[in-house]
């Protein structure tokens, strides 16, 4: 097993899209089984027995899991689909490869995991010796993640070899027997997994020692910039998702919330920000309430917001990096003047911000979404921040971002704080909410439950986290 | 590529947009150039030679007038048919842009018909009431009122969309035909708004627009049904429109809710009033259009024509072939106004095509057109997306640093 690493946009999935013949390339040559090929088309390198499965599936939801595995080769009986023969084939890969699905549900039934087995098992189908799996843990869970580790190690034990893609160090360690790094479309190393640490590949990647712990001075705290008093909120359910809360963040700190996805952390985040309105209680920014004020209100109060989800809230991808930086100033001027706007202004204002918070790759009519998931998320940085909120909100701000991408946007907060400034930092993470905050605060259904300094212990952590009690 | 998830609340119809922007000029002149053709198939299979017939076409449409070297008799003859050409083009114009700029947000308004329908009901009204109003306010004051009667009529779906989630489809068909069978009682006999013409008693039609609400004629001759300047109305209502797209905060908010509903809430942009507000705007634009053909040149309206009505219709497929932009709307209409009025019983010699047939030939191509354009995202919606989003390269920054999108 073979693990290709790189940062986002190294070039990985450029390289493999090539061996799966969906794009050319310009020069060099593949060698396959000992012979150089030229792959034209996905069709010929599924012919070449290599197989691929694509970060984000293509699966026919409303057909079954049998019917999608034996798509375009369905095994016939006189002008019809036979079912039967297909229901079987899919049995017998599942049980010799121990991959576990119900060839009778349908795709849109099952979850995420199965239906990564369902692609798998399609590549399976068809003859393929040669696995390509791109970012295949990026949408799992944990429990999902160590069971397609399982699969992949049963199929190179039956002398499949599979091409692993990601950019999870951890991950990559665990699984690949070889590991090759690229980095900006150049390869810049391969090496045994056995003779490798993490930092060793983190600095292949991205060409420089990385501080996997960051470096900081201590708080100069000041001020209350952000207090939250009591806070009722409801989830979309109309069920209290934030009970009571209290908070409060002073300038020149990072406050840390952490706590098990699904306890409040999005609720209590869209509050403050403006984006739910609040049942009960206060949110006050600098001492002036915005507590139901509207998203205008908490950014006019000096709210910065990096959203939990880039593609969902924080880019519109179809917009230019210009249109995109505007978001937040759009109705004013320079860039409005006389009730219109002017895409000029919107270009002067977006240069100096790319360049400074270094989004390669983008000129200001670019499309967002032609961007690597590391630059998007330093345009929404640099929107956010280029107004220097009195507080940001940061939700997840490093998801499924690289390493080099997370020191950056971690620098970036440690600047925010070292201004005198405000942050507060929900993550799921909890290496990064220790490494970064000077307090931590556990949140349990909807309350804080349990305040800690940051260098507290993981166990004692993870029992506030679960709602043990503790001296808080 | 680590990106999970995908944007989820992005509609089908602000992805069928983008993909026509997307997909530059060149898709929607293969689109009718495929469309012609198989038309063409289709008079073959009827018997006629399909090149004869698309150039009587051609010349019923009167756009060999723009050719210098068409003189004498030919020459007025053109004329004539291009008046018509461009009198039925300036109403596809507007409901071709009520459709655009519904998509441009994300929305299908399947309702142009309707609202052009509620257009022409006011218009009618204020035209042939108000007797003794200066000339300029009254044909002012009722292309207003058509314009305020659709947008009205649109607001109505978008008001349900923004508070109820109705699906806009849904609900812009459904009063489609609500503006049909209002349409039938206002002007059936006895009707509230039935002629008071004793002459008309036993006919189902409106009061005649009075003169001092007519629009003027500047080509031809205003009893020959020569061409009134709502053309230039229209024209001037596009420029307008690309502004309001492209250069107003209005625009940047509609565009923002259409690309993407959650990341405008974002950024303080409400969805849901957006909704309404791009409703309105589009029932605007068709409501003009209905108020410009009453008061141009049909200056009454018979409940025998409600019915049979198309040009909401039509305007699906202008803004579809249009790409959803200002310019491209234009050229849309143009065309298929000079398919109507060269395909139409009048202008077709019998001798080279049935016009009957011929008019059927229209829809054809129209359907066509709709079918190719929508194809590749009906396909996209079946499959969720996802085939779509494989075709699209995405371009890494290291290879092509600095392309424009």
């Amino acid at each position: 097993m073979h693990a290709l690493l790189g940062e986002n946009g190294a070039g990985k999935s450029t390289l493999m899209n090539v061996l799966y013949g969906l794009l050319q390339p310009d020069e060099g040559e593949i060698v396959l089984r000992g012979e150089p090929v030229r792959i034209g088309s996905p069709r010929e390198a599924i012919g070449m027995r290599i197989g691929m499965v694509h970060q984000h599936f293509m699966l026919i939801p409303v057909m079954t899991v049998a019917e999608n595995v034996v798509l375009a080769s369905e095994p016939r009986k006189g002008a019809l689909m036979d079912r039967d023969a297909a229901e079987r084939r899919v049995r017998e890969l599942s049980e010799r490869f121990g991959l576990v699905v119900d060839p009778r549900a349908h795709v849109e039934d099952i979850g995420v995991g199965q239906q990564q087995r369902v692609e798998i098992l399609r590549v399976l189908h068809r003859g393929a010796d040669v696995l390509i799996l791109d970012e295949p843990t990026a949408v799992l869970t944990a429990q999902e993640t160590a069971e397609l580790f399982k699969v992949l190690r049963a199929l190179t034990a039956e002398g499949v070899s599979v091409i692993f893609i990601s950019h999870k160090l951890r991950e990559v360690l665990d699984i690949a027997d070889r590991v090759t790094v690229l980095r900006r479309g150049v390869k810049v190393g391969t090496v045994d997994t056995s003779d490798a640490t993490e930092a060793s590949l983190a600095k292949l990647m991205v060409g420089r020692d990385v501080l996997f712990r960051v470096e900081k001075e201590a708080a100069a705290a000041g001020e209350a910039l952000l207090e939250v008093e009591d806070l009722d909120v409801e989830d979309d359910r109309g069920l209290l998702a934030v009970r009571g809360l209290s908070l409060r963040v002073r300038g020149g700190e990072i406050v840390g919330v952490a706590g098990v996805d699904g306890n409040g952390q999005s609720e209590l985040v869209e509050a403050i920000t403006g984006l739910r309105v609040p049942r009960a209680g206060h949110i006050r920014v600098a001492g002036r309430e915005i507590g139901g004020a509207g998203v205008r209100g908490a950014l006019a109060a000096g709210i910065g917001h990096i959203a939990e989800d880039r593609h969902r809230r924080g880019l519109v991808l179809d917009f230019s990096l210009a249109e995109n930086l505007a978001l937040r100033e759009y109705r004013r001027p320079p860039i409005r003047r006389f009730g219109l706007l002017s895409p000029k202004r919107m270009e002067q204002q977006a240069r100096p911000l790319l360049e400074q918070y270094d989004v390669r790759g983008g000129q200001p009519q670019t499309t967002a979404g032609s961007l690597s998931g590391g630059n998007q998320q330093k345009v929404v940085i640099a929107r956010e921040l280029a107004e220097e909120p009195k507080v940001t909100i940061a939700a997840q701000p490093t998801r499924g971002l690289d390493v080099g991408a997370i020191e950056f946007v971690h620098s970036q907060l440690l600047e925010q704080r070292d201004a005198g400034r405000g942050v507060l930092l929900v993550s799921l993470e909890l290496e990064e909410i220790r490494s970064l905050s000077d307090r931590v605060l556990v949140i349990y259904e909807g309350r804080i439950v349990a305040e800690f300094a940051p260098d507290v212990s993981d166990e004692e952590l993870g029992v506030a986290m679960l709602g043990g009690k503790t001296a808080a | 590529m680590s990106d999970e998830g995908g944007p989820g609340t992005i509609t089908v119809a602000s992805r069928l947009s983008g993909y026509l922007r997307g997909g530059g000029v060149l898709i929607p002149l293969i689109t009718a150039f495929i469309a012609f053709l198989i038309g063409g198939l289709v008079v073959a299979a009827a018997g006629a030679n399909p090149i004869d017939t698309y150039r009587a076409i051609f010349e019923g449409s009167g756009l060999n007038w723009l050719f210098p070297w068409v003189s004498g008799d030919d020459r007025t003859l053109a004329a004539l048919n291009l008046q018509q050409t461009l009198i039925l083009t300036t109403p596809l114009i507007l409901t071709g842009l009520a459709v655009a700029f519904a998509f441009r947000a994300g929305l299908f308004n399947i309702g142009g018909q309707g609202q052009y329908l509620v257009g022409t009901f006011a218009a009618v009204y204020i035209g042939s009431s108000l007797d003794g109003t200066p000339a300029l306010l009254h044909v002012v004051l009722a292309m207003v009122a058509g314009c305020v009667a659709g947008g009205l009529w649109a607001g109505i779906a978008g008001l349900l969309k923004a508070t109820a989630g109705v699906n806009e489809v849904i609900s812009t068909i459904m009063l489609n035909w609500t503006a049909v069978f209002l349409g039938s009682y206002l002007f059936t006999l006895g009707g509230p708004l039935h002629s008071d013409d004793p002459a008309a008693q036993s006919i189902p039609v409106s009061n005649d627009v009075l003169e001092s609400a007519r629009l003027p004629v500047f080509w031809g001759d205003p009893e020959l049904q020569g061409l009134h300047i709502g053309i230039f109305i229209a024209l001037a209502v596009t420029a307008l429109f690309w502004v309001l797209l492209n250069r107003s905060v209005t625009g940047y908010e509609v565009r923002a809710v259409g690309f993407n509903p959650d990341a405008a809430e974002y950024a303080g942009i409400s969805a849901g009033r957006n909704y309404v507000k791009v409703m309105a705007i589009c029932g605007v634009l068709a409501g003009l259009a209905g108020a410009l053909d009453v008061l141009g040149w049909q200056f009454r309206i018979a409940t025998n024509d409600i019915a049979v009505s198309q040009v909401g219709y039509y305007g699906i497929a202008v803004a579809l072939l249009g790409r959803n932009t200002a310019f491209g709307t234009v050229a849309a209409a143009v065309l298929f106004g000079a398919l109507l009025n060269g395909t139409s019983v009048r202008n077709l010699d019998p001798t080279i095509f049935e016009p009957q047939l011929a008019s059927n030939l229209t829809f054809i191509i129209q359907g066509l057109i709709v079918l190719f354009v929508s194809a590749p995202v009906l396909v996209t919606m079946l499959t969720r997306g996802r085939l779509l989003r494989r075709r699209r390269p995405t371009p890494k920054p290291e290879v092509r640093t600095g392309a424009g999108a």
